[in-house]
């Protein structure tokens, strides 16, 4: 099979580099282990036959780093191991796996790695690089690995400029039968097909420009190849049919840093051969700091989020607001709490939710989420599946 | 005989004003302040770039400890105040988490914050000066670079080697109404102490260097720092191990490319 001897081929270079490497320098590694224990239960009734209330899964991701030459030259190697109730839910991820070589003011990254673009807190509209891990977070926040060829170039007056080569599509991952966050019908991640006859293969380009200039940090972003969202269609008998398009896409992101506000802006124009549109989330966040002299962090975030899609953005998140609040306690555990709410100013869907995380002991982390979807409206085409997904979590992490 | 009266005490006048400049020239408390940090500041320029771990044990009321370890990073500008980076090593769930900053003589300082979680970097706001670092008795004020703009002066006293001189916050922000540093005139005008002074003018925290070694024949650096706040009874205690002067780092080592590097 094509992809494993690529990876052989991949595994075998690494190990040459790191050994010649290894036998004429110093080489610090380090070895990370995090372990995640965790419980999931969903209050209400399952929506769709087999679904279930609760949820225990275990979640390990070990990482490898080498580093050497000062830290100018990188192998780093990250996996992810998760076990869960639901089928789909049982999956392993390379989630980084790349050698990295920084000299001057240029940077190179050969691998699989995860990058990072944006400012805004309740929707990730330019970060596209890696897709989605929708089964570890159905918020987006978490991502699979994604093979690239990075090369990154900074200029103290222009500003960094990160070209991107990426070889492969990594397929998204949907909840399985006796999972929540699913459709009527399953869909499995290896149904969806591609509009490109060259499928994952088909190689993908990016690149960003990014500087700050003062208070201003302003990035812009260009991709183009397998978009990383599906394309979804509903047949006659309201069956999903989805496939990854081919796309072009302009992203704009800024933040001004004005002293205890910041203003945060970003937006996408993406076009296919089936449709094109913009999107954006704007917002701010004021912290009060230090509120009383007791050390409390207390940020208020508002963000406005737009998707001309309308009803077909998948997201849900086409006419919303999201309000919420940030508590940093600024104590020993680095207890903090964070609740809001998205609210659709259409078919005021209304989605509450809550996060809190806090030390218990060196290396031992506890953090409960919630997630309250209240009056999902009949006009929501996709969050109507989930309308039965509320959830509480409580997860508890040990790091090695 | 008026005559002659009056001819000599003119000449009295004119040799008392002659013989005696220094009266018309004497330097006032403020300059004399000014005078001693600008020295200060001095005895510590030219040392390029720097780089130290660092071990902070955090002691609450009850006597209660917990530690954190962090490596730090700095670049020394001229024309502006200093580049740094702080990588977090432990607890193990934040190691990786590292921050960026560049100092400013002037307005608020410039800030990033590395999360190797989600490995997002996020430019964060600075103003807040006088919140705790991580928890600890260090305000976010206390650990950013001297600079002579930060406050005016005004020289207190002297005993023997030690002198002491008021310092006024000039942002409207800092915890502080004033701070007592004491400059140590025998050795290159290192700190020795410094007293704080909350908003109302009561005594605050106390903070001590002590341990130090001398750099390249020329830069005092303490090895250990107490802080002691007097009116919560925490203290922090941070100790400097490993100090690099030979790193020889650029501008490129200060970068959101390098903060990412930073936390491997």
């Amino acid at each position: 099979m094509k992809s494993s001897n690529f990876f052989l081929a991949f595994i075998f270079l690494f190990s040459v580099i790191v050994m010649a490497q290894t036998e004429k320098d110093e080489v610090k590694t380090t070895i990370e282990w995090e372990f995640n224990a965790q419980y999931r239960h969903f209050y209400d009734a399952p929506q769709f036959d087999n679904q279930l209330k609760d949820y225990p899964s275990i979640g390990i991701q070990p990482t490898y780093s080498f580093g050497w030459e000062n830290g100018y030259q990188n192998f780093i190697a990250s996996a992810y191991f998760s076990i869960d109730r639901d089928e789909n839910r049982r999956y392993w991820d390379l989630r980084e796996f790349y050698y990295q070589k920084a000299q001057n003011n240029w940077e190179l990254s050969v691998g699989f790695k995860k990058v990072f673009w944006g400012v805004t807190e309740s929707n990730h509209l330019v970060d596209i690089i890696n897709q989605t891990d929708a089964l570890k977070s159905f918020d987006g926040e978490e991502k699979l690995g994604q093979p690239m060829v990075q090369f990154s170039w900074f200029s103290s007056d222009w500003g960094s400029l990160d070209l991107f080569y990426l070889p492969y599509h990594r397929k998204r991952g949907f909840a399985g039968e006796k999972g929540r966050f699913r459709f009527s019908t399953v869909l499995e991640a290896d149904a969806i097909g591609y509009e490109s006859d060259k499928e994952e293969w088909h190689p993908d380009f990016a690149a960003r420009w990014k500087h700050y200039i003062g208070v201003l940090d302003i990035g812009l972003s260009y991709f183009s190849g397998n978009g990383r969202e599906p394309y979804f269609e509903f047949d006659d008998r309201g069956n999903i049919k989805a496939f990854y398009p081919l796309i072009d896409q302009l992203g704009l992101d800024f933040q001004i840093t004005a002293g205890a506000v910041l203003f945060k802006f970003e937006s996408i124009f993406r076009k296919a051969e089936q449709q094109e549109f913009f999107a954006m989330d704007a917002g701010l966040e004021y912290t009060f700091s230090n509120v009383n002299n007791n050390g409390l962090d207390i940020g208020v975030l508002v963000e406005y989020l737009y998707d001309e899609r309308d009803d077909w953005a998948l997201s849900g998140l086409q006419n919303d607001v999201f309000y919420g609040s940030r508590v940093a306690f600024n104590d020993t555990q680095d207890t903090s709490i964070l609740g809001g709410g998205i609210y659709d100013l259409d078919t005021q869907t209304h989605l509450f939710t809550v996060e809190a995380s806090r030390r218990l002991a060196n290396g031992l982390v506890c953090s409960i989420e919630g997630r309250i979807f209240s009056g999902v409206s009949d006009q929501e085409l996709f969050l109507l599946f989930f309308k039965q997904d509320s959830y509480f979590s409580f997860t508890l992490s040990k790091y090695f | 005989m008026i005559n002659k009266y009056l001819n000599k005490m003119k000449k009295i006048i004119l040799t008392l004003l002659l013989t005696f400049p220094i009266l018309a020239t004497a330097q006032t408390a403020e300059e004399k302040g000014l005078e001693i940090v600008s020295k200060a500041i001095e005895a510590d320029r030219g040392f390029g770039s720097s780089s130290v771990d660092l071990k902070m044990v955090l002691k609450n009321k009850n006597g209660q400890l917990s530690e954190r370890t962090l490596s730090n990073k700095t670049l020394e500008l001229d024309e502006d105040g200093d580049k740094s980076m702080i990588v977090f090593t432990s607890p193990k769930d934040i190691k990786g988490t590292s921050t960026l900053t560049f100092t400013h003589k002037q307005g608020a300082d410039d800030q990033w914050l590395f999360l190797p979680s989600i490995k997002r970097t996020k430019r964060i706001s600075s103003s807040n000066k006088s919140g705790p670092f991580v928890g600890s008795e260090f305000a976010y004020e206390d650990l950013s670079s001297v600079e002579l703009e930060k406050n005016t002066y005004k020289f207190l006293k002297e005993e023997g080697d030690l002198l002491y001189v008021e310092q006024y916050p000039v942002d409207p922000k800092s915890g502080y109404k004033k701070r007592i540093a004491v400059y140590n005139q025998a050795k290159d005008y290192r700190l020795e102490t410094i007293e704080f002074y909350d908003r109302k003018g009561a005594l605050l925290k106390t903070l001590s260097y002590t341990e130090y070694n001398r750099y390249k024949d020329k830069f005092w650096r303490a090895s250990k720092f107490e802080m002691v706040n007097h009116q919560s009874k925490k203290e922090t205690l941070l100790f400097f191990n490993n100090y690099n002067f030979e790193i020889n780092l650029k501008d490129e080592d200060f970068t959101e490319m390098a903060l990412r590097r930073a936390a491997n």
